[in-house]
């Protein structure tokens, strides 16, 4: 079972590594992980996704908020909107570059570079929408892969 | 008030309430060990910096206060890593501080430079490193209150040296700044009222007290539960001195080497209620076999701890002392009659099979203990070191007072003994302080014998020599075929050893010279050491082999038994 736990923390250094540490001696995995500025001056939200059943989810969340720069854990489970971002390098020549962007159109991609025999899409979803442009996107060869990890809000 | 870094430390510190400090002087530290010398601290040199940590450890287990050790950057710094994890995972209130190099210098592999911060992140409850003089008063005070409030801990403060040096207007806090960190105190009325009415309700409840309630300085609150509920009390290890071994409800000491009475207790028990204890394999062995006829009321300070090795029926997150003192007008007084007639068919089972109604000539651990315990009434402070020796400390040492028993549980620290002793005789100058050890713990650490010659601290340290690495042998023994691979030990005459560092002992081969040289050792004002050249093969039973049940328990044969083959063969 994958859950979203978002963790809100205090914006110091070495917050990172902590948890980090944490997920790694808990022997707990995780799908992704991002980290950036919340609403609140100095303070950080973290959104994991991790494997696992309610027991696990249930230390994870608890030895989170352990962590004393740690001020709130919730689990994002219920109505909530997530989202992830990737950039696709893939292998494109002059011949096939139009097929390419029509796939890339049609997930409401975008072309954020051209070379002579690459492109860059962007593209900003779900992860199964993600996973499903990558996979129509292999056959052509990808070349670089960088996924920034979920983000997400509870809804309302 | 202008001052450096350095002075700020000291000021910081008489500010929580510090009056000692175990530490060893180095480069990076030597700003701070300057300004010492103006402020009314006693410090005390340690001989190897992790007996700085076991120092401050016993300090702090058998005081309730916080203990502090102090260390120089690099390889002084990684020295009290040992201690520093023994704490943690015992939770123990302790303040490390470390000097580190200078930030210019900080991360370009510096001259004794480490990474002291990461390297405790895992083993400490948090840590600080203090990059500018005006964040020091700050970490000071933060680092106290998070390593005594909640569950106890160690917390670390990293001090470049040109932070210790640079100079600031001082002025400490009047309160914290930790918006992350506010632990629970009081239990939820209705879990209590939940947790009360399955208490009632029980025909066979336990109360096992852990270590929260030597932590927590639940003794009373405990012992006026346990005598108006009127229910049998059990004690994990660390949990020892938390109620009186002599009291009529007690059930003695339980886990892989507990008690036979009082693991079967838990296995028949309908009701467990865990007081400030976390469900160590050492304590349940087999977790998911563990009290299986029970329903499970944890009382314990840290929600993580709620669920993470058994399932509670009831959780009771907070202070074992204040969740205690909310059960008790709850509870009803209860007999339990035909429950405590089968403790009491246990317990006799159980004397029979005691080693010390066995006759024999033999020179025996277990009798050394209890000569012990009973020449000093069961009023002395005792430390132990990790294996047999631990195990039968707490077996055969009737344990009277609070906190009067400092051993390393979960990290299972050889070497802890002596240095901890120090720790505990520093903060308990009038009380009797004896050390159990092993000859193989003892070697580990014996160079603290110049610390305590040096303060001059009276501890009594009984070496139980056995010529082995006791447990591991017993467990070569009785899993591996005899196979003593790398556990028979040499050992230096130890008594001639500790008259170098000007400590008079004696040599004990006989049953018949154990009292005097017990009464001998009280009787001197200075520290004393006693070798017991104890049975070579002695095994610690019983014993619930790890990860299984108290069906599987190895026992000690009955003197009749005795012509059988070995038993755990």
């Amino acid at each position: 079972m994958r859950h979203t736990i978002v963790a809100l923390m205090e914006d110091r250094p070495g917050v990172l590594n902590r948890v980090a540490s944490l997920f790694r001696r808990r022997g707990f995995n995780i799908d992704s992980l991002a980290v950036g500025h919340s609403e609140a001056e100095g303070i950080s939200r973290m959104t994991v996704v991790v494997q696992g059943d309610d027991k696990t989810l249930e230390q994870v969340a608890k030895q989170l908020h352990k962590l004393v720069n740690v001020t709130k854990v919730f689990d994002l489970n219920g109505s909530s909107v997530s989202r992830e971002l990737a950039l696709v390098k893939v292998h494109a020549t002059p011949a096939n570059r139009s097929e390419v962007i029509g796939l890339a159109s049609i997930f409401r991609a975008n072309i954020v570079d051209v070379s002579s025999d690459s492109l860059i899409v962007e593209i900003t979803g779900t992860e199964d929408k993600i996973e499903s442009l990558l996979e129509l996107l292999r056959p052509y060869g990808v070349q670089e892969l960088t996924r920034t990890g979920v983000v997400a809000l509870a809804r309302g | 008030m202008e001052l450096t870094g350095a002075q700020m430390v000291w000021e910081c510190l008489i500010r929580e309430g510090v009056d000692v400090v175990f530490g060893y002087p180095g480069g990076s530290i030597i700003d701070t060990y300057d300004a010492m010398i103006d402020y009314p601290i006693r410090h005390v040199l340690v001989r190897h910096e992790q007996g700085a940590a076991h120092a401050a450890d016993g300090y702090a287990r058998s005081t309730g206060k916080v203990g502090v050790c102090i260390a120089t950057s690099g390889p002084g710094a990684t020295n009290l890593v040992t201690g520093i994890a023994t704490a943690y995972m015992d939770s123990v209130p302790m303040v490390a501080i470390t000097g580190q190099v200078s930030t210019a210098v900080l991360g370009r592999d510096g001259f004794q430079e480490t990474d002291i911060t990461g390297i405790t992140l895992p083993i400490t409850k948090h840590n600080f490193l203090v990059s500018e003089i005006s964040e020091l008063p700050q970490a000071f005070i933060e680092a106290f209150h998070i390593a005594r409030t909640g569950r106890p801990g160690p917390v670390l403060i990293d001090l470049p040296r040109n932070v210790a040096m640079s100079k600031a207007e001082f002025s400490y806090p009047d309160k914290v700044d930790l918006p992350g960190y506010r632990p629970t105190q009081r239990g939820n009325v209705r879990q209590l009222r939940m947790a009360a009415e399955l208490l009632n309700a029980a025909a066979r409840p336990l109360i096992i007290a852990g270590g929260g309630v030597n932590r927590a300085g639940a003794f009373e609150a405990l012992a006026a539960l346990a005598e108006k509920y009127r229910a049998p009390v059990a004690m994990t290890l660390l949990g020892i001195g938390g109620f009186p071994q002599s009291h009529p409800r007690s059930l003695g000491f339980m886990g892989m080497h507990g008690a036979a009475s009082a693991n079967m207790a838990v296995d028949k028990a309908d009701l467990v209620l865990a007081v400030g204890m976390r469900f160590s394999d050492r304590v349940t062995g087999k977790a998911s076999a563990w009290a299986p006829n029970a329903k499970i009321v944890h009382i314990d300070v840290d929600p993580a701890e709620v669920g993470k090795n058994v399932a509670p029926t009831v959780p009771i997150v907070g202070d074992a002392n204040l969740v205690l003192q909310q059960l008790l007008p709850l509870v009803q007084p209860c007999e339990f009659e035909p429950w405590w007639s089968l403790i009491d068919e246990w317990r006799q089972e159980e004397r029979s099979r005691d080693i010390l109604k066995h006759e024999t000539e033999e020179l025996l651990p277990p009798f050394v203990v209890s000569r012990i315990s009973a020449l000093t009434e069961g009023q002395a402070m005792m430390v132990s070191d990790v294996g047999q020796n631990q195990m039968w400390e707490a077996q055969y040492y009737s344990h009277d007072l609070p906190r009067s028993l400092c051993t390393s549980g979960g990290l299972g620290t050889m070497g802890y003994g002596i240095p901890a002793a120090m720790g505990v005789q520093v903060g308990n100058p009038d009380k009797q302080v004896w050390m159990v050890a092993g000859d193989g713990g003892t070697q580990m650490t014996l160079n603290q014998w110049g610390t305590i010659a040096q303060e001059k601290l009276p501890i009594k340290m009984a070496i139980l020599n056995n010529g082995y690495l006791g447990m591991v042998r017993q467990w070569q023994q009785m899993f591996f075929s005899s196979r003593y691979a790398a556990t028979p030990i040499g050992s230096p005459d130890f008594v001639r050893l500790a008259e170098a560092y000007g400590i008079p002992g004696l040599i004990v081969t006989t049953r018949e010279e154990v009292d005097d040289a017990i009464r001998a050792a009280i009787a001197h004002p200075g520290p004393f050491i006693i070798e017991f050249r104890v049975k070579g093969e002695e095994n610690v039973y019983p014993m619930v082999p790890a990860g299984q049940t108290v069906r599987e328990m190895i026992r000690r044969p009955l003197p009749s038994e005795r012509c059988l083959p070995e038993e755990a063969k």
